[in-house]
């Protein structure tokens, strides 16, 4: 029998493939597509302490291999959250991580406290989005002030803390560093690379935002060599995501070191991106004679 | 339902400059109604996303939809070459529809005076959408309105409801739009279901609310997931949006079709 089964801080995954923030909603809208009990977790849109109406639209612009998007966070807020997205998930057998979005620290500490009394496995904080104008970006953009909302974090939450990297730094590794040595039990990488598009014939950006997160395809390499580096650099658990279509590329991602994966984007492409994805790793340790998914993470030197 | 499904190519037809006509074969028909969508992929691994189309028409037989779309950009160039017997992956079906329970109720008894407003390439869901009003007995106008002369699915139209064509610069029919129609034809509008470009859209909201009636109208945005997950295709609403909890709803899975009182545009 062979093991597809991973551990993060002490939570064991069935499997280490689950949904990238923001792209899987809280899975309601997915749950005509497949059984979410496949999935290692879900991992839910970022949720704040109040109801953010996110960025005016266009909020989406499509470039090549990928998409920009400047959704700009906009979530029910934590009351709705709990009230309705979390008893849907508890009926499946799957776990489930938070990801939770603030403007200031207080902010964040505010959603994870009223996290603390609820059944979910993991948090992960998102301090790394580029499309709100206030605080979340700066958070993982200075070591300094990720170190803090980091351990100001992990004095208040329950559940083990993902901290969630932006790819918009000169040195990944010092941002996974900083995190493991705040206290975070495992980091996350990568999020949207910031981008822009312009529509030449009207002489404007197709973003109302003006600038977008990247993902999809296009950033997979930037992504696997992102994780590698804090693979090199840290001890704590990696979850990788960027890009990430299939199998293979999932291979990838645990092969550069990374425990678990997240699938973004390629959800919108094909529903059945996971699933699938699950099934093609079995295959791929059936096909090699690999017992024990945790032989191959990590395994490229 | 939803699902991502391979399609078989009936047929593809250039109907009008620019103006594609396609017929599909797929399993999805069966679950459609008028106003609907499915998103098409191009086919193309650097153009990623789906691109959301409206059900034209649904075969008789509910085995194949037609979908009527204009070249827009690549993507829908891809689709373009597209021959008889050529697989296309779609996702389906999408989108609420006009739905008559809701805006006739349940006899459909609000059924008085229905006029269908199409403008340009909002024209092609009209079709089905006259269709399935000519099903249930539902006497009704449809008004067309077009840029020149270079007509499309017109003859289709003429089947269904009372039609009325306008165009913009007066080579056919009347001369303005399909709020001009109205007014020089003296037409009775009890209940409008439109589809077609936003100033278009924003007309007969207006129309609308200075006339006391209801119009139903189908809006356009940005698409990425097509199901209700991103949060990429909202719009802004005149009250709270139950799902989001703000203002905004998702034209992908709560519209494409709304109340016009209830969107603001
Ligand atoms: C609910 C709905 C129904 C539609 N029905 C029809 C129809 O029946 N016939 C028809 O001709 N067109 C329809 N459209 C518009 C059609 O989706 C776009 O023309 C098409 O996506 C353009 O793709 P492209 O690759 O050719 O253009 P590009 O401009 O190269 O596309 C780039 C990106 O922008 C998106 N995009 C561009 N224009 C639009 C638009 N107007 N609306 C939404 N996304 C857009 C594309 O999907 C793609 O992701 C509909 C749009 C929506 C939202
Ligand atoms: C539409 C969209 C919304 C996103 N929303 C969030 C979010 O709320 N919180 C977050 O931490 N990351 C968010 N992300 C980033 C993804 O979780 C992921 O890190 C990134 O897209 C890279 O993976 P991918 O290339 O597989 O999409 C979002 C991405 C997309 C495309
Ligand atoms: S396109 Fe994703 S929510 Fe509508």
């Amino acid at each position: 029998m062979m093991n597809t089964s991973v551990n993060i801080a002490g939570i064991e995954f069935k499997n280490p493939v689950m949904s990238a923030s923001g792209t899987f909603g809280s899975g309601v809208e997915y749950e005509e597509f497949f059984d979410l009990d496949l999935l290692g977790a879900v991992v839910t849109k970022g949720v704040s302490n109040i109801p953010w109406e996110g960025n005016p639209t266009p909020r989406i612009a499509e470039t090549y291999g990928g998409m920009l998007n400047a959704i700009g966070l906009q979530n029910p807020g934590i009351d709705v959250f709990i009230k309705r997205d979390i008893p849907f998930l508890k009926r499946f057998n799957t776990n489930i991580i938070v990801n939770v979005c603030g403007k200031s620290v207080d902010d964040y500490i505010d959603v994870v406290e009223r996290l603390s009394d609820e059944d979910v496995s993991m948090l992960e904080i998102n301090v790394s989005c580029p499309n709100v104008k206030e605080g979340a970006i700066a958070f993982g953009q200075d070591p300094k002030a990720l170190y803090n909302i980091t351990s100001e974090i992990k004095k208040h939450a329950k559940q083990p803390v993902i901290m969630k990297l932006s790819p918009n730094v000169t040195d990944i590794a010092l941002m996974a560093k900083t995190a493991e040595d705040a206290g975070a039990d495992a980091v996350s990488l990568i999020n949207t690379i910031t981008g822009m598009k312009i529509d030449i014939e009207r002489r404007s950006f197709v973003l109302a935002n003006k600038t977008g997160g990247l993902s999809g395809p296009a950033i997979k390499p930037v992504a696997v060599r992102m994780v590698y580096q804090c693979a090199k650099a840290v001890k704590i658990p990696i979850i990788g995501m960027g890009g990430i279509s299939n199998a293979e590329d999932a291979i990838e991602f645990l092969m550069a070191g990374a425990t678990a994966v997240a699938v973004g984007a390629m959800n919108f492409v094909n529903p059945t991106a996971m699933p699938e994805t699950i099934c093609g790793i079995e295959e791929f340790m059936e096909k090699h004679g690999i017992d024990d998914i945790n032989e191959i993470i990590g395994c490229v030197d | 339902m939803k699902k991502k499904v391979t399609a078989t190519v009936i047929s593809q037809k250039e109907i009008s400059p620019g103006i594609y006509d396609l017929w599909l074969k797929t399993e999805l028909a069966a679950y459609a109604h008028c106003g609907q969508f499915v998103g098409v992929y191009t086919g193309n691994d650097s153009r990623l996303l789906p691109r959301p189309i409206s059900i034209c028409e649904i075969s008789d037989d509910w085995s194949a939809m037609r979908l009527v779309y204009r070249i827009a950009g690549k993507g829908t160039a891809d689709i373009s070459h597209l021959k008889e017997g050529d697989s296309v992956k779609i996702l389906g079906v999408l989108g609420n529809g006009y739905e008559f329970i809701k805006i006739f109720g349940e006899d459909l008894s609000g059924a008085k005076d229905v006029v269908l407003m199409g403008g340009g390439i909002g024209i092609p869901p009209m079709l089905q959408t006259s269709k399935e009003l000519s099903a249930h007995g539902i006497q009704h106008t449809v008004i067309c309105g077009y840029r020149n002369a270079d007509l499309f699915l017109n003859q289709d139209l003429a089947k269904y409801g009372t039609l009325h064509i306008a165009t913009e610069d007066g080579s056919w029919g009347v001369k303005g739009n399909v709020l001009d129609v109205v007014a020089q034809k003296g037409i009775k509008t009890g209940v409008i279901l439109a589809c077609g470009p936003m100033p278009m859209l924003r007309a007969i909201k207006k129309y609308a609310e200075s006339s006391k009636i209801t119009a139903y109208i189908s809006l356009e945005e940005r698409m990425a997931c097509g199901v209700g997950a991103c949060l990429g295709c909202v719009c802004k609403t005149a009250n709270k949006d139950e799902h989001s909890n703000v203002n905004n709803a998702r034209i992908c899975t709560d519209g494409p079709v709304f109340k016009s009182s209830e969107v603001m545009i």
